[in-house]
């Protein structure tokens, strides 16, 4: 996947807009579509639904800041979540996290040079039985320690 | 023809990450190889509550409980209970504390002391499929109150139940609904608050990805109870399966004329949709949920107005979580003296538990308010794994309290909660050993406070982060005794003075932590250490020469080749490279490396 490269075709931003605009309290459904097919929602989207939708691009901007899911920058192919969720974290999840980070030779939060990897920390993922637990897109892995990481990264 | 059975497995979060759905083909195969296809069937359930031992397996009509089922174990499963007609004994459920291998499901330990009411169809039923749930009794509550009450009689009913609401203040449902009955309006909703924000609570998931429709159900009856005819359910988004279910069941409902327009024949009209959370932990707090239904930021709003006047779009709007609709049903059908019978003199029914962290059985659980912490913590759920010695129970997330020894045996309600300086909360459940550093939790749950802070009243804004900053100095071993009264001062401004209860309650772990582990704050203060040795700028890592047999295990594990040494000479650790990980002491085979 290449670097963050600036969006110039907004047909699918126009679609969803008309798809939902009438539904009250419309805005978040939108910007959750919006994510959904161009992954993540750069200023130039933000722009485009705000004119779409006839309001002001703060508006939009308000809430595409206040809830952590939308994301302003373009992730990596795999996103790894480790859960910090109060039992993980017990279970030393952080330690985990800290792994990670060591490993791939990023900040926590942050995604790899090449985007191949993002690595963040999510909350509850509703396995807690599972601790500590970490997702990498749609695998999951339970139980783990940190000498686990360098296997299971070497995997992808 | 033999008689049919079915097996049940366990498709909720924790199995299915557990690969329970790679174990249902198997099962499928192994049974079609075994010519089994006319008498016993797989089905796909919720959640049974023993998450840690997943993937569960359940044999019907006999009951016989498999728990920590492989994908490789399909076949003989198969091979020895139907076609040899034995119990196949490799995966037979067995309590920890007296090893005996139980057979039946209601013979467990886990389950013999709880009383299911909310999550009683949880394992029982095909979540995804409407007639399952006809099957048990779905939809009579509804039909019955449609047919043969009043609204008023409805909101009589469950106020005197006594039902609590179950996702934090415990505020009487029944009221709640009275409340939104009265007030004026054309246009009512009523709201289901599923955006689970608790992190290590999961009963509301679990609720709906098993049993979606007492759920649908129980909205229905509030909607006709207040006189609304829209309902939304505000789901988080990260529980894709609990979304998928709900939204077939309200599919389903529909189609069966138990949603939409003129329900049942009755002339009452109802639709529900679903909204999801994009992850923000202040929209658990009622009028913040509010505004994000309408699409907005999650800031709460102040009050009155009550949402049971001004709620969604402005309009009147009762607003209750899962758990407590999923009481609903069962009050209906069963009245609400039954429902009153359980539990103790102000909090009535059963409480859902999701419990976690430094404990054997790991999962959900429902007792009977009155049930003590001991009997959850030791009896039901099995102790503490590897004979480490049980701390602290937290109980209300982020903002509530920790629960310690002492108070092990106080029955469990509401108001004794609170009295013992924690809260019901939502039903999280954390259970801490000696390994955890209540500082550091206390440092934990303010960081994610401070995250999760929405910003709109700069009390809470600032003074969790100031908070946080004095915590991390503490942590880091620079903090000074006066901090201890600065924390104590800026808690008070946040009960007095913040907006909503997220900021209101935002210090009380650390209350709670400094009222029962003083003595852990003063380690980290004056004597600069951390006795459980989380805190990384506290604790060192040092290999005991006369105990290290020079193996090297350590020297190849330590991911920053902090430790040197040759064969046959002890090695060292250098502390300088050291990043505290811990790698090499659960490496080592000699015990021979400590934390100091
Ligand atoms: S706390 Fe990590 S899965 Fe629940």
């Amino acid at each position: 996947m290449s670097k963050q490269d600036t969006i110039t075709n907004f047909d699918a931003v126009k679609e969803i807009v008309a798809t939902y605009r009438d539904m009250p309290g419309c805005l978040m459904t939108i910007l959750q579509k919006t994510q959904d097919e161009y992954g993540y929602l750069p200023f130039e989207i933000q722009d485009a639904i705000a004119e779409e939708l006839g309001i002001p691009t703060s508006e939009v901007y308000g809430v595409a800041t206040f809830y952590s899911q939308f994301s302003l920058v373009k992730k990596g192919d795999y996103l790894i979540s480790v859960c910090l969720g109060t039992a993980c974290y017990v279970k030393n999840s952080q330690l985990i996290l800290d792994r990670l980070a060591l490993e791939l030779g990023i900040e926590i939060g942050a995604t790899t040079e090449d985007y191949k990897f993002t690595l963040e920390p999510t909350r509850c993922l509703g396995c807690c039985g599972l601790a500590p637990v970490m997702t990498i897109n749609d695998d999951v892995y339970g139980g783990i320690v940190p000498n686990d990481i360098p296997d299971i990264l070497a995997k992808y | 023809m033999a008689n049919v059975h079915e097996i049940r497995v366990c498709g909720g979060t924790g199995c299915h990450n557990n690969k329970s759905a790679d174990l249902i083909k198997a099962l499928k195969k192994a049974i079609k190889a075994a010519d089994l296809g006319e008498t016993v069937k797989v089905v796909e359930t919720g959640c049974f509550g023993l998450c840690e031992k997943g993937p569960i397996v359940m044999v019907c009509p006999e009951e016989t409980f498999y728990s920590q089922v492989a994908v490789e174990d399909a076949e003989e499963l198969i091979n020895t209970h139907f076609v040899k007609g034995e119990f196949f004994t490799k995966r037979l459920y067995k309590t920890i504390k007296d090893d005996i291998k139980r057979k039946a499901f209601s013979d467990t330990e886990f389950y013999k002391k709880q009383y299911r009411i909310a999550l009683k169809n949880g394992g029982a039923i095909d979540p995804e499929d409407i007639d399952e749930y006809l099957a048990v009794g779905g939809y009579t509550a509804l039909e019955k109150v449609l047919k043969e009450m009043q609204p008023a009689d409805v909101v009589d009913v469950v106020t005197k139940s006594g039902l609590r609401g179950r996702g934090g203040g415990g505020f009487s449902t029944g009221q709640k609904w009275k409340f939104a009955m009265l007030a004026q309006g054309d246009k009512k909703y009523v709201a289901c608050n599923a955006d689970e924000g608790d992190p290590g609570a999961f009963m509301d998931r679990s609720i709906l990805e098993g049993d979606p429709h007492s759920v649908v159900e129980a909205m229905a009856i509030a909607a006709y109870a207040i006189g609304a005819d829209e309902g939304y359910v505000y789901v988080r988004a990260e529980y894709p399966t609990a979304v998928k279910h709900l939204q077939k069941a309200i599919d389903d409902a529909k189609e069966y004329g138990l949603l939409g327009d003129d329900i049942l024949g009755t002339g009452f009209n109802f639709t529900l949709s679903i909204r999801l959370g994009a992850g923000a932990f202040v929209c658990g707090e009622e009028t913040a949920l509010l505004n994000s239904i309408e699409g907005l930021r999650g800031e709460p709003r102040p009050r009155p107005p009550y949402p049971a006047n001004k709620g969604v779009f402005g309009c009147p709007t009762i607003l209750n979580n899962v758990e407590t609709y999923a009481n609903i049903t069962t009050i209906i059908n069963d009245g609400w003296e039954k429902f009153a019978e359980l539990g103790t003199e102000k909090s009535k029914g059963t409480k859902v538990f999701a419990i976690g962290g430094k404990i054997n059985n790991t999962g959900l659980l429902e007792i009977s308010m009155g049930t003590t912490l001991r009997e959850i913590i030791f009896d039901i759920c099995g102790g503490i794994p590897n004979g480490r010695k049980f701390k602290a129970a937290q109980t209300g997330g982020p903002s509530g309290g920790c629960i310690t020894e002492k108070n092990l045996d106080v029955p469990i309600d509401y108001d004794n909660l609170i009295a013992i300086g924690s809260m019901m909360g939502s039903g999280g459940l954390i259970v801490m050993d000696e390994d955890n550093c209540m500082v550091d939790v206390a440092r934990f749950f303010m960081d994610f406070i401070v995250d999760e802070s929405c910003g709109k009243c700069p009390t809470c804004r600032i003074g969790t982060k100031r908070m946080l900053e004095i915590l991390e100095k503490i942590c880091d071993g620079k903090g000074e005794l006066a901090d201890i009264d600065r924390l104590q001062d800026i808690a008070q401004t946040l009960a007095n003075g913040a907006l909503c209860a997220l900021g209101q309650s935002a210090s009380n772990p650390v209350l709670s932590t400094l009222a029962n582990f003083k003595d852990e704050y003063l380690a980290h203060i004056v004597d600069k250490k951390c006795p459980a040795g989380v805190c990384k700028n506290l604790t060192d890592f040092v290999i005991d020469a006369d105990k290290c047999k020079a193996c090297g295990k350590c020297k190849k594990a330590c991911p920053v080749e902090a430790i040197s040494g040759e064969a046959k000479v002890a090695h060292v650790i250098d502390q300088e490279k050291c990043i505290k990980c811990g790698t090499c002491m659960s490496n080592c085979p000699f015990d021979a490396i400590t934390k100091k």
